[in-house]
């Protein structure tokens, strides 16, 4: 069913032509000898359409691995293509402007538009993650899933073809984060979205992943990869979704443990 | 394992929404304006009864010291004279141009200290020492400079409200929450656009406080330096107040401090409802309990 692959860090070596590559990539933080190593010549593609969740225990840089594909950071060694792709990215607070209205923050990423076009184009997106009737609330009276997923239309209206998202769904209750999984698969699928996806939640990865790449931490290097080929929608409490899990949880513990020695 | 239809899944975001969303208790009110109005009425009446006991005490003749009932009678006919007006408006004028000018002022510094590091660490502790410089200390330079003239008390107040605006601004600035930063530059946002759309508005709430405190430095000096600068012909309310002094008229002095002091109660109750109203649209009034 699964079997990780034999070349790490290159999931699918045939196919279409990799929306984001990663070719041996370091993160140095600091200099001198208080300098910290966060990430240590990570190799990763991940085709276009593709859903690779990142997984990793605390300190393996998988923040600082999409920081560096949005640009937010520079890597020290290694170069990141992305072939001239919009990048959107989502982080683990919804990140909304508490002075805007839900519209006034997706029509921020619209700004290239004239009024009315910006307008339509927010209501629009509004309505994919289902809050057109919320567009004149403030982020502060929205529940947390409900800011995320203005977070989510903001971020579609950038025409992104690569989605970051830094662990989106931590900070939710189990249910919304149920319901979310099946919204984030839905508007993938709809809009052919390349996604990165960051989570350290075993289950939340083999839920959404084609791939699941495993990294290993300080310095943080890519350690196995996964591919999921369960057939879609799954469920988080499925037998196969749990089977898989296990196997990579029992992975990521070794990983952990080899730390306390 | 049943995987549930759209239409379900729509139906089930839809519940939740709805649970999740806050429910806003309506509010009487004239109930919560009389909630307002009734502790400032006791400590009115507190602070009439402690007057009225130190007059009646006799500790000094009443021409020195008026009761409350010589003083507001006092103020109720100097309010039905055009001489009283003119100097509050007079006072007005100069406080409000004398504000808007320390706006742009503190605006014009505190942009350019809170974007240019060299800038900062030149005049960045200047600022706040000038924070703490009594405002009076200014007036003798000023009237050397400017003689006895409405310049020289522009000059002052100018001098202390600035700083407290320049201050608010670069706080404001500097305290731009991290996570908004990085939204905006995924979002594309660089240079004008980024001041324009994120770090402005992001600063908003220290930028009002600062104008508040600007405000009440302001105010001091303005007072100060009326007192110091009389000019022929036009009456104002420190004016008038040196003049009740010089002809020993406590109830006209008492007079024009109450009036002095209420100005600045409807001014901080003004800078209060913005702040408030800023506060609900951000939601940032989110009491516990």
């Amino acid at each position: 069913m699964t079997a990780p692959t034999q070349e790490l860090g290159h999931g699918r070596t045939e196919g279409p032509a990799p929306a984001v590559r990663l070719d041996a990539v370091s993160k140095v933080y600091g200099r001198g000898p208080t300098s910290l190593l966060a990430l240590d010549q990570v190799s990763l593609t991940a085709a276009q359409g593709e859903f690779v969740c990142l997984l990793g225990a605390s300190g393996c840089g998988k923040s600082t691995m999409l920081n560096l594909v949005a640009g937010l950071d520079r890597p020290t060694a290694g170069t990141i293509e992305t072939g001239g792709r919009q990048i959107a990215m989502m982080f683990q607070e919804p990140a909304l402007f508490p002075w805007l209205t839900v519209t006034g923050n997706v029509e921020l990423a619209l700004r290239s538009l004239d009024r009315r076009k910006r307008r339509e184009r927010a209501a629009e997106l509004l309505d994919v993650v289902h809050l057109g009737g919320f567009a004149k609330k403030r982020p502060h009276e929205l529940s947390g899933g409900m800011r995320q997923r203005v977070s989510l239309a903001r971020a579609l209206a950038q025409e992104a073809d690569v989605l970051l998202m830094d662990e989106p769904f931590g900070a939710l209750d189990a249910m919304t984060r149920d319901l979310l999984h099946d919204e984030l698969e839905r508007i993938w699928r709809e809009r052919n979205l390349t996604i990165l996806f960051v989570t350290h939640n075993v289950r939340e990865a083999v839920r959404l992943g084609d791939r699941v790449v495993l990294l290993s931490s300080r310095p943080g290097t890519v350690i196995e990869d996964y591919t999921v080929d369960l057939e879609r929608p799954r469920r988080t409490e499925s037998a196969e979704v749990a089977k898989l899990a296990g196997e990579i949880t029992v992975r990521l513990k070794e990983e952990v443990s080899r730390h306390g020695r | 394992m049943a995987v549930d239809t759209p239409e379900k899944i729509n139906a089930q975001i839809a519940g939740l929404d709805a649970l999740e969303i806050q429910v806003k208790a309506k509010r009487n009110i004239p109930a919560a304006i009389w909630g307002r109005v009734w502790p400032m009425l006791l400590a009115v009446s507190i602070v009439l009864a402690i007057w009225e006991a130190v007059v009646l005490a006799e500790f000094w003749p009443e021409y020195v010291f008026a009761g409350p009932v010589t003083a507001l009678g006092e103020l109720g006919t100097r309010l039905g004279e055009g001489e009283f007006w003119h100097a509050i408006a007079t006072t007005m004028r100069r406080a409000v141009s004398g504000f808007l000018l320390a706006i742009v002022v503190g605006v014009v510094i505190g942009a350019a200290v809170s974007r240019v590091k060299l800038l900062r660490a030149a005049f960045g502790s200047l600022i706040t020492g000038l924070q703490t410089m009594p405002s009076i200390a200014w007036f003798p330079l000023a009237i050397l400079l400017f003689g006895l003239t409405e310049n020289a008390i522009t000059f002052v107040v100018v001098l202390g409200a600035a700083p407290s605006i320049a201050n608010g601004l670069i706080t404001g600035v500097d305290y731009t929450p991290p996570i908004l930063l990085r939204a905006g530059h995924v979002l594309g946002l660089r240079r004008i656009s980024l001041y324009r759309h994120l770090i402005l508005p992001a600063s908003l709430p220290s930028f009002l406080a600062g104008l508040k405190q600007g405000w009440a430095f302001a105010w001091r000096s303005l007072m100060a330096g009326e007192i110091l600068v009389i000019i022929a012909n036009q009456p104002s309310l420190g004016e008038q107040l040196h003049y009740a002094r010089e002809l020993a008229d406590s109830a006209r002095l008492l007079a024009t401090m109450i009036i002095i002091l209420l100005i600045g109660i409807v001014v901080d109750v003004l800078f209060g409802a913005a702040d408030n109203a800023l506060r609900r649209r951000w939601g940032l009034d989110q009491r516990i309990g």
